[in-house]
């Protein structure tokens, strides 16, 4: 059976989301556009086996500037789409056509659905579609994706437009010197390209768009003529070819809106501009913007995440799954490998990083309402003069604040912020930010060794939103996130009510691909990690070993010390209890205990201060604080990040810098505080100014110049 | 030069030439900030960049720095 696919194409908040939902109900499918943080998603239509409905990303046009307008593109002129819905926004219909424009000169068959029509009627304009429909060229419908309205008649027409096939001929909308010059233009490159493209190609050539034409594989004297065509017109129209062809769009946009919209000039502000009036006022943004992020925080971290939290991970496995399975094993006369390995690996291993999943629930419900009213939008209006310098943006404020809780949710959160540089950065550095599991670490620091002072769990703080500046500030120089500054162009929407279903699908997506990465990558590593801990030679013999002290993750640990000995904590006590913290912060604490002779510790570790005491000093123990606040975070963390990043080499990038940034810091804390302190000068010490100087000389130095290339290098590898 | 940062709180101005290059010019045109385009500077964000201006009946933000490179009349 032929498969037929259509494009979903349209402006962020234009309703396309609701829309998607509304043609595909339940049958759809997410993931990532190969390679990119680009949310891909498609489902079948409703009520039509043989319909695949591909949801593009929100875009305002296709140029070649940002990454979701690249993908957009190239999905469109390489897998050709048997027909695009493009939906338009009725309240906002000027720039919403813009997108329409370029839709209509890809030779696709399109239909276009006005959305938002009851709001539209509602402001008493006069939208009429017959006429818009005559001056596009194509068939135009009056939809309210919101509320169902229109939309299944919609989906027959362009299922009934595929089969019939026609050919469609291209918008044109241009004055006629460029129409001039883009005929040349297409008679120029007419053996190169299907004829269907011809226009399309010939418009980005006349662009100057190399990057969409460099499949075609254009001889150099080629590029030569055409250059002469556009200098010509550019001479004659007095402007440069870029600004005329928005120019014109816009112009001619200008022109179809006059013969087919009536505005109700009405100059009362609307309900929208009054919140918005209130809400980003200069004296009550602040506030008001701190009342939202503390409401977020209480809820989602504070009171009702955390109990779910707690409930799932204390009474849930704690007392009902994990004795549970114990008890049926035993019955079955299981051999203890086994059920070792099912409960104390697998269950344990998965079930803590599964505990999560409520307070995420929770949080995304929080995050997906805040979108979808529009005030996402002004969290970044607000906070991106502050972000910026970082290299962040002001949307980074959300995953940061949330990662204080939990640094899941907190990587997670990052999905918001459009800009790709922006987003890595905020995943990589989202958990320096101290997470609830790491306060037990703080809390045995600040016993054992500084008597419990108050300014130690303050310093934690200060330390992580500190690692996360000077990261931004060196990250934002290199190569890696070079190029041109990520324009803050940013759309204000107008504040809506949020569409219950929309929420709902948000929370369920974001959950189950983070409940699917603990089904994978997060059980295997803990599977890893409890045979290590559970096993060990005795006697010349692997068999399981119950006290810790035997296992082969101490001989690991005795192993790597020597490599924490330059940071202070050369005992392998130290070091496996650092490894453990990978399954779970708060498992360094209770790792420790065990370690020294104690079978259950309070979440401080309050028994054991006084031997920990004798393994560290001040400082060692305030250096071994550092490492463990700063390294990598726990599985959960981890598979969150790979998840956000959808790319391996970022993903151990992101992991490796954590880990060497980490080390550095606590090697310059340790041995300059051991020199300070009227320590001996040693290599190490020479090291660790070395490594100081060379952090501040990366945050002082100029920025490295590379052109432009980062973003269209790996979208060029795309395309 | 006059350009859409220097103007006030609640005017009106019309773009007649945007500066610069590469990604933010192209945005800014994309987003309907075009040559003989009406704009309303709307408010300053509350920290003080960025503005919020109206443009072809929707709410832009665009930083300071890139309002000085569209010139207004």
């Amino acid at each position: 059976m032929k498969q037929y696919k259509i494009a979903l194409a349209g402006n962020p908040n234009s309703g396309k989301t609701t829309m998607f939902n509304d043609l595909t109900g339940s049958a759809q499918y997410v993931g990532n556009w190969p390679g990119v943080t680009v949310e891909k998603k498609e489902g079948k239509l409703k009520g039509y086996g043989d319909v695949i409905i591909q949801d593009l990303p929100g875009i305002y046009s296709l140029s070649p500037y940002t990454l979701e307008e690249i993908v957009a593109r190239t999905y469109l002129i390489n897998e050709k789409p048997d027909a695009i819905i493009n939906i338009v926004d009725g309240t906002n219909i000027e720039r919403n056509l813009y997108l329409t424009t370029h839709l209509l000169e890809l030779g696709i068959p399109m239909v276009v659905a006005v959305n938002m029509m009851d709001l539209v009627e509602k402001g008493k304009d006069k939208i009429s579609l017959d006429k818009l429909s005559a001056e596009l060229g194509c068939e135009v419908y009056g939809i309210s994706a919101l509320k169902g309205n229109g939309t299944k008649e919609l989906a027959a027409r362009v299922v009934e437009l595929i089969k019939r096939k026609e050919q469609v001929q291209p918008l044109h909308v241009f004055a006629g010197s460029i129409e001039h010059a883009i005929a040349h233009i297409e008679d120029a490159i007419a053996q190169k390209a299907e004829q269907k493209n011809l226009r399309w190609y010939a418009i980005k050539l006349f662009e100057r768009d190399k990057k969409a034409v460099s499949a075609l594989d254009l001889p150099n004297d080629l590029f030569h003529d055409i250059e002469q065509y556009i200098v010509e017109c550019e001479m004659e129209m007095d402007d440069d070819a870029e600004s005329l062809i928005t120019d014109q769009r816009y112009d001619y946009i200008g022109r179809v809106v006059a013969k087919s919209v009536k505005k109700h000039r009405d100059h009362a502000l609307s309900v929208s501009d009054k919140i918005d009036r209130f809400v980003t006022n200069r004296f009550l943004a602040l506030p008001i913007f701190a009342l939202v992020m503390f409401l977020v925080y209480y809820v989602s971290v504070t009171t009702v995440g955390t109990v779910l939290t707690d409930w799932t991970n204390d009474t849930l496995f704690a007392e009902w799954i994990i004795p549970g399975a114990h008890n049926l094993f035993t019955q079955l006369g299981t051999a203890p490998w086994l059920s070792g390995l099912i409960v104390d690996g697998i269950i344990n291993g998965v079930g803590a990083v599964l505990g999560f999943v409520p307070q995420m629930l929770v949080l995304f419900l929080m995050l997906s309402v805040l979108e979808d009213c529009g005030y996402m939008a002004r969290v970044a209006f607000i906070m991106d003069r502050i972000f910026r310098k970082f290299g962040l943006s002001g949307k980074s404020f959300i995953p940061m604040l949330i990662g204080s809780g939990c640094s899941v949710p907190g990587i997670m959160a990052s999905r918001t912020i459009e800009q790709e540089h922006d987003r890595r950065m905020t995943i990589m550095t989202t958990s320096f930010i101290p997470c609830g599991a790491k306060m037990p670490i703080i809390a045995l620091i600040a016993g054992a060794l500084f008597g419990g002072a108050w300014w130690v769990a303050p310093s934690a703080y200060f330390i992580g939103v500190a690692a996360v500046i000077v990261s931004g500030i060196i990250l934002k120089k290199t190569r890696m996130f070079s190029g041109d500054p990520a324009p803050f162009v940013m759309e204000l929407p107008a504040y809506h009510v949020p569409a219950v279903s929309n929420v709902l699908r948000s929370i369920w997506e974001r959950g189950w691909s983070f409940i699917r990465r603990a089904g994978t990558v997060i059980l295997l590593s803990s599977i890893v990690l409890w045979f290590l801990q559970g096993f060990g030679m005795v006697h010349g013999s692997l068999q399981m070993v119950s006290d810790n002290n035997n296992s082969l993750l101490a001989a690991v640990g005795r192993f790597i010390a020597p490599l924490f000995a330059p940071l202070g904590f050369g005992t392998w006590q130290a070091s496996v209890g650092t490894f453990t913290g990978l399954i779970a912060k708060e498992n360094v604490v209770s790792t420790l205990g065990v370690l020294y002779g104690f079978g259950e510790v309070a979440e401080d570790g309050l028994e054991y201060w006084t031997m920990f005491a004798r393994d560290f000093t001040a400082l060692s123990a305030f250096s071994f604080m550092i490492f463990n606040l700063l390294c990598a975070p726990c599985f959960a963390a981890m598979g969150a990040i790979k998840r956000e990043m959808n790319n391996a080499r970022w993903t151990w990038f992101a992991i490796g810098y954590l880990c060497v940034f980490a080390y550095t810091i606590s090697l310059i804390v340790f041995q300059i505080g051991s020199f300070v302190n009227g320590g001996e000068f040693t290599v190490l010490t020479a090291a660790a100014i070395i490594l100081l100087t060379a952090l501040i000389y990366l945050l002082f130095r100029s920025p490295a110049k590379v052109k432009a290339e980062t973003l269209s290098q790996t979208a060029a590898a795309h395309e | 030069m006059k350009t859409l940062r220097d103007v006030a709180i609640g005017e009106r101005a019309v773009v007649v030439k945007l500066h610069g290059e590469g990604a933010v010019r192209r945005r800014m045109m994309d987003m309907g900030i075009t040559k003989n385009a009406e704009v309303l500077v709307r408010k300053t964000a509350p920290l003080g960049d960025p503005i919020e201006v109206k443009v072809r009946g929707y709410e832009l933000s665009i930083r300071k720095a890139d309002a000085s490179l569209i010139e207004v009349q």
